[in-house]
């Protein structure tokens, strides 16, 4: 391996030769940029400036950029700057640098305050384009499920039935498991502190209408949008990158029918069942904790919760899960279509399909506490 | 052209790779010399892509040896591999850049990795490396998934070639570009060669290719490497998928 390069200055006459010497490549580079600035500094001093190169050993793309850089800030100086002593293996590289073009300045960055108003514009107008997105894609579900309902054969059963393994069957035990200990700490929690005014026994009534009308379904739903939400916006979002999704159009096929239309309908089904598994795990698991901790048996337990709770609290809950599910479904699709190239945009759309998500789950929710509560249920 | 030296800058010997129980190398030797343009050709799937994928360690090898500028990968440590790694560029076949970052970022990121150089320096050799794989700068700014194919693999050569390599792996560079595009393509390796004494490494099917820009072939059959030489050589052979390959319908109509 050659030595480091270097740059000599030698005069001669009103004129200057820069010698440049050893290997001016890459991985002299911080050294090369040091030097060739330090030789820009003679920029104007003579009127006409050789730069040797005959003693280079080696030379790269850096290398005769940097002599070319050179040359070009000291030909602006006014001098007459001019390469010499190059060996024909480097010349072509010489000359191929040479018709680099200097890149333009660069775009100037906006300042502090456009740059947040920008964002903000972006902000207001991105909640407007959600907003068309989702009603656009209500709409293409329902009239595909139109389609589906007048042709059934179209509907693709299996695909439909290899979802439903996904979202529901899969997500059983987790969502048992939760649930079960969300249940033991609300009842641990309603003991300890009814205790105090000898209420015990109302922990029953408390349990049963948190979980059966509230907290059953919504902790289930925000467990779905994480857990299949965002797989099926991974799933349509890394199909669209890869132009699956432009591939079933152009055969005629429909992706809302093809793609999304059984992952909907998976949900609609799976998330009511989950809640309703979810439910009994809750009651089981505070009906334990009960017994165990506040010693209700379980006879007492039992006779209590149908003396408490009536079927309309659990019909709510049933009710909303459906309409949840429908909720999580449309947010992930819209948010796997809107996936761009790259492996970013997927991620953050994976993202907002689960942030969206459970955003619209409580709101839903609250939309739905205000109608029952004005219905009188 | 400089002369290709013949001391050689790859050397594998006796490289068997499995995968499952299908041998798809079995014990391959091949020498890549200082300076050529070595194109590799063999029947789809083959195992074309992966010996190069071996030789640049992303497939494992059961047995054999590799030695890249001499130096066993093997036996090489941490830093002598990354030296290693430092002096080569690889092209992939769909380009594989990085698509959250610009091509700017693109070509920039094995400069940032390896060298400490100014921000100015870095704009100045990226517009440099683009104009040299026939890119304006304009194209700095856009985003991989706003480039037509042909740029993209513009830009992964431009990556490929950031930090003046010495030896390029080129997978199929020229598949999915239109003739005129393709044999820009091939003009630009040969100049590329030519200026910074690039020894190439290509795998391709593309007949035109390795007819104007390939210096020799290696035909690969059989996990093995059945003929290695220059055009003329692949022509005068009398093995049946050579004949089949360099004589048939496609060949015959690049050749007139």
């Amino acid at each position: 391996m050659s030595g480091g390069p270097n740059l000599e200055q030698i005069a001669r006459g009103d004129g200057l030769a820069l010698c440049a010497s050893g290997s001016w490549t890459a991985r002299f580079a911080p050294d090369l940029e040091q030097i060739v600035s330090d030789a820009e500094k003679l920029t104007g001093s003579r009127p006409n400036i050789f730069i040797d190169v005959s003693e280079v050993s080696k030379l790269d793309t850096f290398g005769a950029w940097l002599i070319e850089r050179l040359r070009r800030s000291l030909t602006n100086g006014g001098a007459e700057a001019e390469i010499a002593g190059l060996s024909a293996n480097y010349s072509s590289l010489v000359d191929e640098v040479r018709r680099v073009q200097p890149a333009g300045a660069p775009e100037p960055t906006p300042s502090a305050l456009t740059a947040m108003l920008d964002r903000i514009g972006r902000a207001v107008y991105g909640v407007g384009a959600t907003v068309i997105a989702l009603v656009g894609m209500i709409g293409a579900v329902l009239a595909a499920l139109t389609r589906v309902t007048l042709h059934p054969s179209r509907f693709r059963f299996t695909s439909m039935i290899h979802h439903l393994e996904q979202v529901c069957w899969n997500a059983v035990p987790i969502v048992v498991l939760i649930t079960f200990l969300i249940g033991c700490i609300v009842a641990q929690q309603g003991i300890f502190h009814f205790r105090q005014f000898g209420a015990d026994v109302f922990v029953v009534d408390m349990l049963g209408v948190l979980v059966l009308r509230e907290l059953g379904v919504l902790l289930v739903a925000i467990m779905v949008a994480g857990r299949s939400g965002s797989a099926y916006t991974a799933e349509l979002g890394s199909m669209k990158m890869r132009e699956e999704i432009d591939a079933l159009r152009t055969m005629g096929f429909d992706p809302i029918e093809v793609l999304i239309l059984p992952r909907m309908i998976a949900l609609v089904i799976g998330l009511p069942i989950l809640t309703f598994l979810g439910g009994i795990a809750a009651l089981y698991g505070g009906g334990l904790v009960a017994w165990a901790y506040g010693g209700v048996d379980p006879e007492a337990f039992l006779a209590r919760l149908r003396d408490a709770i009536s079927i309309n609290h659990f019909t709510v809950g049933m009710l909303k899960a459906p309409v949840m599910a429908a909720v999580i479904g449309i947010v992930a699709c819209v948010e796997g279509l809107a996936v761009q190239g790259s492996a970013e945009s997927l991620g953050q759309h994976t993202t907002s399909s689960v942030v969206k998500g459970i955003f619209f789950v409580i709101v839903m929710d609250g939309v739905f506490a205000i109608f029952f509560a004005a219905i009188g249920i | 052209m400089p002369a290709a030296t013949h001391e050689p800058i790859i050397r594998v010997n006796g490289l068997t790779v499995k995968f499952g129980e299908r041998r798809v190398l079995d014990g391959l030797d091949l020498d890549v010399a200082r300076g050529e343009i070595l194109g590799f050709v063999g029947a789809s799937g083959a195992g074309k892509s992966v010996l190069m994928r071996t030789i640049i360690g992303l497939v494992p090898k059961l047995s054999g040896q590799i030695d890249v500028f001499g130096i066993d990968l093997d036996g090489a440590d941490t830093k002598e591999r990354r030296g290693v790694e430092r002096r080569w560029g690889i092209l992939f076949q769909h380009g594989a850049l990085f698509s959250s970052l610009s091509v700017r970022q693109n070509v920039q990121f094995p400069i940032r990795e390896y060298l400490k150089v100014s921000e100015r320096l870095l704009d100045e050799i990226t517009i440099a490396k683009l104009a040299m794989v026939g890119l304006k700068p304009e194209v700095a700014d856009r985003m991989p998934s706003e480039l037509s194919g042909g740029m993209i693999k513009r830009v992964a050569l431009a990556r490929a070639l950031a930090l003046d390599p010495e030896i390029v792996f080129l997978d199929e560079p020229t598949s999915g570009l239109d003739p005129i595009g393709a044999g820009e393509f091939d003009e630009l390796v040969r100049t590329l060669q030519r200026t910074l004494g690039l020894t190439v490494f290509m795998v391709t099917h593309d007949l035109d290719s390795l007819h104007t820009a390939c210096d020799r072939i290696a035909v690969l059959g059989d996990g093995k490497i059945i003929a290695h030489g220059t055009m003329d050589d692949m022509l005068a052979s009398e093995h049946p998928w050579l004949r089949e390959y360099f004589h048939g319908k496609r060949a015959r109509a690049v050749l007139v």
